[in-house]
């Protein structure tokens, strides 16, 4: 009897859609590939994407929800507080960040309040205050890590380095939508990745990553590549400049 | 105008690293130092990373200090025998130094003895120079002659220590022994706080070993092109911090602002001018002394060690 029910429970399990199946993401980035050259001053990437349902998913009744998460090549990042000690205040305790990414935006097309839940939100990491706050970002002192993330937070957004836009992905139609990433001028040169997350009624449906990566190109790539492999030439290069340029001037200046 | 800047990887305005080049040139010129003291920290406040500002101005202190030593050269303002010698105990000082510093950051101190050395080297050195200045104005108000800076056969007891050396431009006459110590100490703090030591140098010179302000100049500058140049070669290898970019836009301006800083300088009266440098020095440690006791707007600050890829 026990061994027929289970029977029928795999039966009808087999016959429910899988949910997390019936959609699909598309996604395309307008560049795969950010040049960095002399005049560059920040820059920004256009992201498209479609949802494709498979032919026996029948539409929701709800809207679809997107949410693009962009982290940047990760740091090691150490945030200190400075507490009084007497009259002085000086550096005293810190939180370490092994592997925070030196740029996070994350846009949306709706809240991310509105989108899912609180205890979702954590789980799933959909949201910039999720992935901030989420027990693998760094060590967990029991409550008094969360000061140092929010500090954390604070100092990157001033930089422009950390963003949340809760109106940043556009839906053009129901199924196809379009998002505008930022990156300003101090986001550095590496690998960037672009997770893209499909919901509907606070359920993940769909989850994509690409990615693009920013790369400095022509005197700066050689300066780059100089500074590296060839260091005792660039110092002395610099120095040779620095000794000319003095020189030169005390020549100009002398006869006047 | 904006440019890259390909070793800090941002960009930033040129007209203002320019115009930065230059004013701090000029007080550089002016004064006979370096000016690292006040162009890390404006560099670091525009966002450049702290590692790359160190140094990447340590270009623009060997470009504006060559152009003041040979025009101290030219004017027979320069003691080269003086300078040798306090470059040999210089760089010997500066690896002591910088193995220090090393010993501060593993110990997770470094910011603190940075900052408090800051406040004791730049508070007792400009009240010590704004104490001798204000008493000579005074004295020459009410008429008074000031005493000569030095008689003849009034030395100090630590110049006629063994080894004494003839040192005919800057009208010295002295034991090498306290001046190779001094100048160890000058490159030993110099490494540990990032900064060429210019501004010790110049009143020690003054004041320790009473070596003429034209000729203290010249000397000091020569001495500094020295070890800054060992210094820049050194964070090109080491740290790879040097940005060549920004260190060009620094130089070019900053040899312009030397050029007029030394040329004022020069019709500069020798009370006047010491007065000036200890209002510079007592400023700047009144700037570190109160970041250190005013209760901070923001507390929390972020480093980063270093970058993944």
């Amino acid at each position: 009897m026990r061994a027929l029910a289970t029977l029928v429970v795999v039966v009808l399990l087999g016959l429910v859609p899988n949910p997390a199946d019936a959609e699909s993401l598309v996604t395309s980035l307008s560049a795969s590939r950010v040049l960095i050259g002399s005049n560059y001053t920040g820059t920004s990437i256009a992201l498209f994407g479609a949802i494709e349902r498979d032919s026996q998913t029948v539409s929701r009744a709800t809207p679809y929800d997107v949410v693009v998460t962009v982290r940047g090549p990760r740091q090691y990042i150490v945030v200190r507080e400075k507490e009084p000690l007497g009259p002085l205040w000086l550096n005293r305790e810190q939180q370490k960040f092994p592997g925070a990414p030196s740029y996070l935006s994350v846009l949306t097309s709706r809240p991310v309040a509105e989108i899912t839940s609180d205890q979702l939100r954590m789980r799933q990491k959909v949201g910039l205050q999720s992935i901030i706050h989420a027990v693998d970002f760094t060590n967990d002192r029991s409550g008094a890590d969360r000061p140092f993330r929010d500090a954390l937070f604070r100092l990157k957004s001033r930089e422009g380095l950390y963003l949340e836009e809760e109106r940043g992905v556009a839906f053009l139609t129901p199924t196809i939508f379009r998002a505008s990433i930022p990156l300003p001028a101090t986001a550095p040169p590496g690998a960037y990745d672009v997770e893209v997350t499909l919901l509907a009624d606070t359920v993940i449906l769909s989850r994509t990553v690409t990615h693009f990566e920013m790369v400095k190109t022509g005197f700066e790539q050689q300066v780059g590549l100089a500074a590296r492999d060839w260091a005792w030439v660039y110092g002395a290069m610099t120095a040779i400049i620095a000794l000319f340029c003095g020189w030169t001037a005390s020549v100009i200046f002398r006869r006047d | 105008m904006q440019i890259y800047l390909p070793i800090a990887e941002m960009p930033v305005s040129v007209l203002l690293i320019l115009g930065m080049g230059a004013a701090v040139g000029f007080i550089s010129g002016l004064f006979g130092i370096g000016g690292g003291f006040l162009m890390t920290p404006l560099l670091i406040f525009l966002g450049i990373p702290p590692a790359v500002a160190v140094a990447t101005q340590s270009a623009q202190i060997v470009a504006s200090s060559t152009t003041s030593a040979l025009g101290a050269l030219r004017r027979k303002a320069l003691d080269l025998k003086l300078g040798a010698i306090l470059i040999s105990g210089g760089l010997v000082g500066s690896g002591l130094g910088v193995w220090s510093f090393a010993a501060a950051r593993r110990a997770g101190q470094l910011d603190l003895v940075i900052v408090i050395s800051y406040v004791t080297l730049f508070t007792v050195v400009g009240s010590l120079m704004m104490r001798e200045s204000v008493r000579e104005f005074w004295v020459k108000r009410k008429g008074g002659t000031v005493r000569a800076r030095r008689r003849g056969g009034d030395h100090a007891p630590y110049l006629g220590w063994p080894l004494r050396m003839r040192f005919p431009r800057s009208k010295l006459y002295a034991s090498v022994l306290p001046i190779i110590g001094f100048s160890l100490f000058v490159g030993f703090a110099g490494a540990l706080l990032g900064i060429g030591g210019g501004f010790i140098m110049v009143p020690a010179l003054l004041y320790i070993f009473r070596v003429p302000t034209a000729v203290v100049v010249g000397t000091s500058q020569f001495q500094i092109v020295c070890t800054t140049l060992v210094t820049l070669v050194l964070h090109a290898v080491a740290n790879q911090a040097v940005d060549i970019v920004l260190a060009t836009l620094l130089i070019v301006g900053g040899v312009f602002g030397a050029q007029f800083g030394a040329r004022a300088g020069r019709n500069l009266r020798a009370e006047l001018f010491r007065f000036l440098l200890a209002i510079l020095l007592l400023a700047v440690g009144l700037r570190f002394a109160l970041e250190l006791v005013i209760r901070p707007n923001e507390p929390f600050s972020i480093t980063t060690e270093e970058v993944r890829s």
